[in-house]
Formats: C-alpha cells, sequence, structure tokens
C-alpha cells in the first residue's frame, strides 16, 4: 500500500528547509541529483557511528554486521528492480557512469570484435556514449544510431535494419534532456528477435517509476543511488545472471581475485570479481534505505504525482509565455517523464538560471551531458527543470514569477 | 534584487542586444581564434586584423550567454585601432578586474586598485566578480583575444 503524502515527503528532506537569498529553496534540480531524505542520511551515520568496518574476510561482530549490510543493501536493490536473482545480479559500481564504463570494458571486450556493431541512440547521456567510442577506438567495431524525431522520439523506423548484425543495443529509458520515455519493452523485444542483447540506461526512469527488468525482458540496467534519493558515490549493473559467465574482471586489486602469486591472479567468482578495493559500504546502506523509502511511496503513485506536476508545468509555460518559451521535449504526458528542458527566446539558458536563482530556485543550464542530441536540435543549451516526489505546486509558482523576471529582464 | 542589478547592468544588456563588431573576417590577412567553454557550451570565434603595431581590424562571431556576448562586445569596441601594447594593456587590466574578487577571499594583499576610468564602459564588468560562476563567461572572449595575439 503506497503511503505517498507529498507534504510528508517534504518534510523528510532536510535540505528543503533551507533558504537561500532569503527565501525557501525552490528545487527543480532532481535530474541532475535528488535530495535525500532525513532516514537515508541517518542509516549511513548509523553505520559510521556504529558498525564501520570493511566488509569481507573479518570475523568480528562489526565486520560481519557490515558485510550483511552490503549483502543486504544488494538484495535490496536487485528487488527493486524485479532481479530474478537480486542477490547475484547487481554489481555495485560506484554510479551509472562506472556502470557503463564496467559494461563496455568486461562485456564489450570479450564479446565485441572489429566486425561487429552496436546500436546507440542520439539521445544518450555522455555516459552511454563515450566508453563505446573508447572501446570502439580500441578494438574498431561499429556505432550504428537510432535518431531522434521531430517530436523528440527514437525514430523506429530504422530500427529492424540497425540491429540486423548487431550485438548489443544500448538505450536510454528516459531521456535526460526530453523527458522522452523509451519503449523499452518493444526495443528488448526488437534486439531478442536479432539476437542482440539489450542495455538500459536506467540513471532516470529507475527513480521516477517502476523498472521490472524481467517484465521488461532485458540483459543489462545502469544505474546510480543519488538520484533515487540515495546517496552520491554509488550505483548499480544489474546483469542478467547467465551473461556473466561472459563477463570477465573489471578493475584489478583486493577483493576481486581468487588467488594471487608472484606468477600472475586468478578471479574470484560471484559478483566480487567486478567489485576491486573497499567498495562504497556506507553509500550501499544509504542505497538501501533509499529504495526501501521509494517503495513505501510506491512507484506508480510517484510517477502518477510527478505526472500530474510535469503536466502542470506544461501548461503553465504554454499559458503563460506561449510566444517566449519553448519546451525542448513532447509536450503532452504520453510516455513522457518529469523532465522538462525549455529555451527561452532571447534568453541564453545560463542567464534564465543566474535570474531564477535569485528566487530561489534551482534549474540546471547546459548541454546536459547529451551533446549529440543537442546538436540535433540546433541548441547549445537548455535550461531544464526537474521534479521529485518532494516537489509541489509551489514549485511550479515560484518558477513561473521568477521566469516573468527572467524575461522581462531581457525583452 | 540588487545583486542582479549589479551583474545586469543596462550597458552589458545593450551590449548583448546590440553586439559590436560582430561577424567574421577574411583569413588571411586576418588571424582566426576559436575559444569555448566547455560547461556551458559557449563558443567564441575572435578574428583580428593586425597592420604593423596596429590591432586595425577586430570581429566576433560565436554564441554564448548575456556575460560572454556582451563582454566580447564590449572588450572589441575597446580594443580596435589600437596599439598592441595598448591592447595587452586592456586586457591586463581587465584581468585584474576579474581577479579583484578571488585574491580578496584568499586574504591576500589588498590587490592594486584598477584603475577603473581606464576600462571606460568596460567597468561595467565588475559586477561579475560577484558571481565567480560567471567570470569564465566574462574572460572567454579575453582569453581568445590573448591566444590569437601569441599566435601571430
Ligand atoms: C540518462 C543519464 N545517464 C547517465 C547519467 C550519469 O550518471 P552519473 O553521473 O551519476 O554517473 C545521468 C546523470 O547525469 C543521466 O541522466
Amino acid at each position: 500500500m503506497s503511503l505517498f503524502i507529498p507534504s510528508q515527503v517534504r518534510s523528510d528532506i532536510p535540505l528543503l528547509h533551507r533558504e537561500v537569498h532569503d527565501r525557501p529553496i525552490v528545487y527543480l534540480d532532481s535530474a541532475a541529483t535528488a535530495l535525500t531524505p532525513r532516514i537515508v542520511i541517518e542509516s549511513m551515520s548509523r553505520y559510521y557511528e556504529t558498525y564501520h568496518s570493511n566488509v569481507h574476510r573479518a570475523v568480528y561482530v562489526t565486520a560481519a554486521e557490515a558485510t550483511d549490510a552490503y549483502e543486504e543493501a544488494r538484495v535490496a536493490v536487485g528487488r527493486f528492480i524485479n532481479a530474478a536473482h537480486p542477490a547475484d545480479e547487481i554489481i555495485f559500481t560506484h554510479g551509472t557512469t562506472e556502470a557503463f564504463n564496467l559494461l563496455a570494458k568486461s562485456w564489450g571486450r570479450a564479446n565485441l570484435t572489429s566486425s561487429d556493431a552496436i546500436v546507440l541512440t542520439e539521445m544518450e547521456h555522455h555516459a552511454n556514449l563515450v566508453p563505446w567510442f573508447q572501446l570502439r577506438d580500441e578494438i574498431g567495431f561499429e556505432i550504428r544510431f537510432l535518431r531522434v524525431t521531430d517530436d523528440y522520439r527514437l525514430d523506429l523506423s530504422t530500427l529492424n535494419e540497425l540491429l540486423t548484425g548487431a550485438k548489443l543495443l544500448s538505450v536510454t529509458g528516459m531521456s535526460n534532456v526530453l523527458g522522452t520515455i523509451n519503449p523499452v519493452a518493444e526495443l528488448a523485444a526488437a534486439a531478442h528477435r536479432h539476437g542482440a542483447l539489450i542495455a538500459v540506461d536506467g540513471a532516470q526512469s529507475v527513480a521516477h517509476g517502476v523498472t521490472n527488468v524481467q517484465g521488461l525482458d532485458i540483459d543489462f540496467l545502469a544505474f546510480g543511488a543519488h538520484k533515487m534519493l540515495g546517496p552520491t558515490g554509488i550505483g548499480a549493473l544489474w546483469v542478467r545472471r547467465e551473461l556473466l559467465a561472459s563477463m570477465p574482471p573489471f578493475l584489478g586489486g583486493g577483493g576481486m581475485i581468487a588467488d594471487v602469486s608472484l606468477d600472475g591472479f586468478s578471479a574470484a567468482s560471484g559478483l566480487s570479481k567486478y567489485e576491486a578495493g573497499t567498495p562504497p559500504i556506507a553509500e550501499a546502506v544509504g542505497f538501501a534505505t533509499a529504495v526501501h523509502y521509494l517503495e513505501s511511496l510506491g512507484m506508480e503513485a510517484i510517477a502518477a504525482y510527478e505526472s500530474q506536476l510535469t503536466s502542470s508545468l506544461l501548461t503553465g509555460l504554454a499559458t503563460n509565455f506561449a510566444d517566449r518559451i519553448r519546451v525542448i521535449g513532447p509536450t503532452t504526458m504520453e510516455a513522457r517523464g518529469s523532465v522538462v528542458s525549455f529555451d527561452v527566446d532571447g534568453v541564453h539558458p545560463h542567464d534564465v538560471a543566474q535570474v531564477l536563482d535569485q528566487f530561489g530556485v534551482c534549474v540546471r543550464p547546459g548541454h546536459h551531458c547529451a551533446k549529440p542530441l543537442m546538436k540535433r536540435f540546433g541548441l547549445a543549451a537548455t535550461a531544464r527543470a526537474s521534479f521529485g516526489p518532494y516537489s509541489d505546486q509551489s514549485d511550479i509558482d515560484t518558477l513561473m514569477i521568477a521566469l516573468e523576471d527572467a524575461v522581462r529582464l531581457f525583452a | 534584487m540588487s545583486n542582479l542589478e549589479d551583474l545586469y547592468r543596462e550597458i552589458i544588456l545593450d551590449h548583448y542586444r546590440n553586439p559590436r563588431n560582430r561577424g567574421e573576417l577574411v583569413t588571411p590577412p586576418a588571424h582566426k581564434t576559436e575559444g569555448f567553454n566547455p560547461l556551458c557550451g559557449d563558443e567564441i570565434t575572435v578574428f583580428i586584423q593586425v597592420e604593423g603595431d596596429t590591432l586595425v581590424d577586430i570581429k566576433i562571431a560565436g554564441h554564448g550567454c548575456s556575460i560572454s556576448q556582451s563582454s566580447a562586445s564590449l572588450m572589441s569596441a575597446a580594443v580596435k585601432g589600437k596599439s598592441l601594447e595598448e591592447v595587452r594593456a586592456t586586457i591586463n587590466t581587465f584581468k585584474q578586474l576579474m581577479t579583484v574578487h578571488e585574491a580578496t577571499l584568499d586574504n591576500e594583499a589588498e590587490p592594486e586598485p584598477v584603475n577603473l576610468r581606464a576600462l571606460g564602459e568596460l567597468a561595467a564588468l565588475q559586477g561579475v566578480v560577484k558571481f565567480p560562476v560567471r567570470i569564465k563567461c566574462a574572460t572567454l572572449s579575453w582569453n581568445t583575444l590573448t591566444q590569437g595575439l601569441d599566435e601571430l
């Protein structure tokens, strides 16, 4: 049962109680990082205060507690995305970016050759582009791109052609610029029909709706805690268990070995072979608390609430700024999430954000680490507002007032 | 909102709306230098034409925020037709204006007072130092010009 009461969530977030420029903060940058509820912070403090120890290979009480908490976090995160084997399919990373680097450098290097091809899309975050470019530059395979249509959707008309002979389709679940939600289940089915695997960038999508990796029938999912009300510094790559056999270790060091001698090493079995070094333990604890918190609110309830807010924002922009502000992304709520990029005619996004800051309003200007997508729409940057479950109508109201001011200043 | 007015002075908004010396020069004889601010995606191209010891013409192309665009426009107006020595002196004074704030923050010795009168209209950019994130916007065109002069 959902316990989602927006005002309650709001009061759970300590940072929302602060002021900036003598005004209450209006946080509209959850797509960059979401704010942290008190219980998440407290769970990490509790680790540091009562059982801070390293994981694995120790017999004393606090080390055992830390190890249990770390492994329980793996299960909690796996369950959150409905992994079939939550204890065996979640590799903890430092975030979404590292998850993609792991995927490229482990699975990619072991499974791609110069005669292969993979398919990416024009709306990807650099995290799902650069690791593939790096690997391509090293071993030389072909990278094909699904393009984006004028109405901000993936152009699926070329999907079958692009997937022919491809080994992987790697695509974002939800664009961090456009807010577009991609038809992942349909893409997964198409990839599998062509004998390709599918990896999904869940950085945005996982935080704003139900994720069911079995239902979607995908193979890899990369995501990070800090956009899910969790701490920075931890994320995960979920891998369908059968595929782990095709993935050699990633980083080398302590924790990932079975044996080391002066002749060399052999890798550990299981997930530890991908987790060299001391992992982010406190962060894993916080990550688990965050997913439990999200579950207690109910992902469906969050999605419905944020959809309502997004709809209100889109309506507000259209009503108040019809001829001054253009939304860069779908303007209806169909297959659309709570990220809203916009272009204010004659006002650079940097200046928009600067004026908004005076009202305590936090939005992000820039290319949002999606330069090919910016280029596609002939933009250098956009301003972007995005919601979390703690956002509310008052945030939108203040944004509107602040935007009026920006427009007036540069008129 | 007095702060914002410090940043967005009327002169700055004017140069943003009506940029001076916008355009391109034929290269050669002109020299072309590109500058980028990877953080915000601002791009500026500075064309300079030097004859003997004089910067006879300058044109600015590219795009960016009001601060980077107006700073480029103000710069072009300030250096056009000046001797290279005067251009370098103006660049130095401007850079000094942009670093005052950091020096004060670091609690270093009182910085040399900047000769605001020598800066003329450029002094309008002094409010930028109160917005440290934007200093890079203001200095982009200046760094690009400096690079261009060094390349001559
Ligand atoms: C769609 C998408 N992918 C990947 C990332 C990278 O996440 P991180 O920087 O946390 O590794 C982000 C966030 O910036 C994102 O929005």
